[in-house]
């Protein structure tokens, strides 16, 4: 694979100047996710009210794919709704499977800069670190 | 011997080795090696000629197998000068000897409030068996901790070494720092405690002669696989007083003289430690590797990794923002080059240098307790054996020189 399509300016732009990364004040809810294979961890934070994600950041260090794909979540799942929100993480895990149709990454905008991770054995828990962690906060809220 | 020598006789041998004829930079050895055709053609030949199930049969072909089997491990006591074929018992790898040892000698041996002291640089495999054991027997786990270097002064042993300490668990190489501990040294003030040492050998067996009765350990582990061996045989030496004592790990077929329904009496060392069938392939291609290092001999192997690993750091020394983890002085480090670039998280190095055909690793190395005394996440690491080239080691740093620039970072 080209190492522009992989490691491309969406990326690394969000690896450099992440927006969401920072600690927000008295979140509703937080968990952290840990990749086993690097022992990177990173903790997203959210605020929700009305089951609206009114804020949300993630805290951490990682490589540029998991720090960038963390960023870039926080960018779209801010003022979803959580139903929204999970609805894109499964879709994202999905892309990252190599299981998602055409559709389904085009809904996932910026995100889907990251599809060619799912030829990438060795990266895919990178990638998936952010999401498959909101995917858990928000199983967890089910309950 | 002259460099233009060594790099000639390098050359010849590396011929031997069919998957170092792709477009790689093989340089991740301290996790595993290439392996040479005369092993694989060993397990081939075993496979081909004298397969049976060893010991159990009375035909000859069962008595061929025994003999592979049996001959590897006279192979492997003469390598590390054990004594006797009786001190080597098979397993699967470094991981399984050590486990084998922690659940087998501290079940008799250690007892609430003891001392077991493991070094912070220990390999997870040498660290989680002690613990769960200490934690089980209400023993102490003591961390022995060296200077950033990984040097262990006397000092810092002493600090660790009492009355109460019952072991010291201590890798010979660490595989992430690469310093050669003084063993026959800190075996002595062990043993003049009254305490037992227990060598990881997995990144010293490979790379250095290891002489068991010189440095008078009373256990050393290692693998095959990082020593030109096929994966799934290792090795556990043991001196015969502790092994005759320590009870079985794994219960089972072959491991027996006896069994009755209230009576049961165990085979002799090393056989009540080699539950079930065996792995006569895995002894046998790792008998072949070692008489191929014994061939290559140690002089060609110690100057080439040297030679390597010099022009690695030096390498790296020349650029900005890498930052070289433990001593920086080449001598300190047996083939091993651990670093970080600055800004880069590690697995993002690794991937750039494995597009470019260089292979090194990234992570926490199983090594997370001196990742954390350390005061680092992880770090990359290029790992060299004798085949790997100067061209190599120009690949490597040619492509990490471009890592900065392709995230997006000034130099």
């Amino acid at each position: 694979m080209d190492f522009k399509t992989f490691y491309n300016e969406v990326v690394t732009d969000h690896n450099m100047h992440p927006l969401h990364k920072h600690p927000i004040e008295d979140p509703d809810i937080e968990m952290e996710g840990v990749n086993p294979s690097c022992g990177d961890e990173i903790t997203v934070q959210l605020k929700v009210k009305d089951g609206i994600i009114s804020d949300a950041s993630f805290i951490g260090d990682g490589c540029a794919i998991s720090q960038a794909s963390a960023d870039i979540m926080i960018d779209m799942i801010m003022g979803k709704n959580v139903t929204e929100a999970r609805h894109l993480a499964e879709n994202f895990i999905k892309m990252i499977k190599g299981e998602a149709t055409p559709d389904e990454i085009d809904e996932l905008g910026e995100a889907g800069a990251l599809s060619d991770i799912s030829h990438m054995p060795a990266r895919v828990k990178c990638a998936v670190l952010g999401w498959h962690t909101i995917d858990e906060i928000i199983k967890g809220m089910d309950k | 011997m002259t460099d233009t020598q060594i790099r000639e006789k390098v050359k010849e041998y590396r011929k031997q080795f069919p998957l170092l004829t792709q477009d790689l930079a093989y340089l991740d050895n301290a996790a595993t090696t290439q392996k040479p055709l005369g092993v694989l053609d060993a397990v081939r030949d075993y496979y081909e000629k004298d397969n049976a199930n060893p010991f159990r049969g009375v035909y000859d072909l069962s008595e061929r197998a025994t003999e592979a089997y049996e001959n590897a491990r006279a192979g492997v006591a003469a390598f590390i000068n054990a004594g006797a074929p009786e001190n080597i018992i098979f397993v699967r790898n470094a991981s399984e000897a050590l486990n084998l040892l922690a659940y087998s000698w501290c079940e008799d041996n250690i007892s609430e409030g003891d001392e077991i002291v493991v070094s912070v640089m220990e390999h997870h495999s040498d660290f989680l068996p002690w613990k769960y054991m200490a934690d089980k027997k209400k023993a102490r786990l003591v961390k022995l901790e060296p200077d950033e270097t990984g040097y262990i002064s006397d000092e810092a042993l002493d600090k660790c070494l009492s009355e109460k300490t019952k072991i010291v668990a201590l890798t010979q190489v660490s595989n992430v720092l690469g310093r050669v501990n003084d063993i026959k040294h800190i075996t002595g003030k062990v043993h003049s405690c009254g305490a037992l040492i227990s060598v990881d050998g997995a990144q010293s067996v490979p790379h250095m002669k290891v002489d068991v009765r010189d440095l008078d350990c009373d256990f050393l582990s290692f693998s095959g696989h990082k020593m030109f061996g096929p994966m799934g045989i290792g090795v556990l030496y043991g001196k015969s007083e502790h092994l005759e004592k320590m009870k079985p790990f794994m219960y089972g077929g072959e491991m027996i003289q006896t069994v009755h329904w209230d009576r049961v009496t165990y085979a002799e060392v090393p056989h009540k430690f080699e539950a079930g069938t065996v792995n006569v392939g895995g002894a046998v291609g790792l008998a072949a590797a070692i008489g191929f290092i014994n061939e290559v001999g140690w002089d060609i192997i110690e100057a080439q990794e040297e030679i390597l690993t010099k022009r690695a750091i030096d390498g790296i020394k020349a650029m900005n923002k890498i930052r070289i983890i433990g001593s920086r002085d080449a001598f300190d480090h047996k083939g091993i080059v651990t670093f970080c670039v600055e800004d880069v998280h590690p697995h993002d190095v690794a991937d750039i240098l494995g597009r470019a055909g260089v292979c090194v690793r990234a992570g926490h190395h199983c090594a997370q307790p001196l990742m954390d005394f350390l005061g680092v996440k992880s770090t990359c690491r290029a790992s060299f054996a004798f085949y790997n080239t100067e061209e190599e080691v120009d690949r490597f740093l040619e492509e990490l020189s471009k890592v900065r620039g392709l995230l997006g970072y000034g130099f």
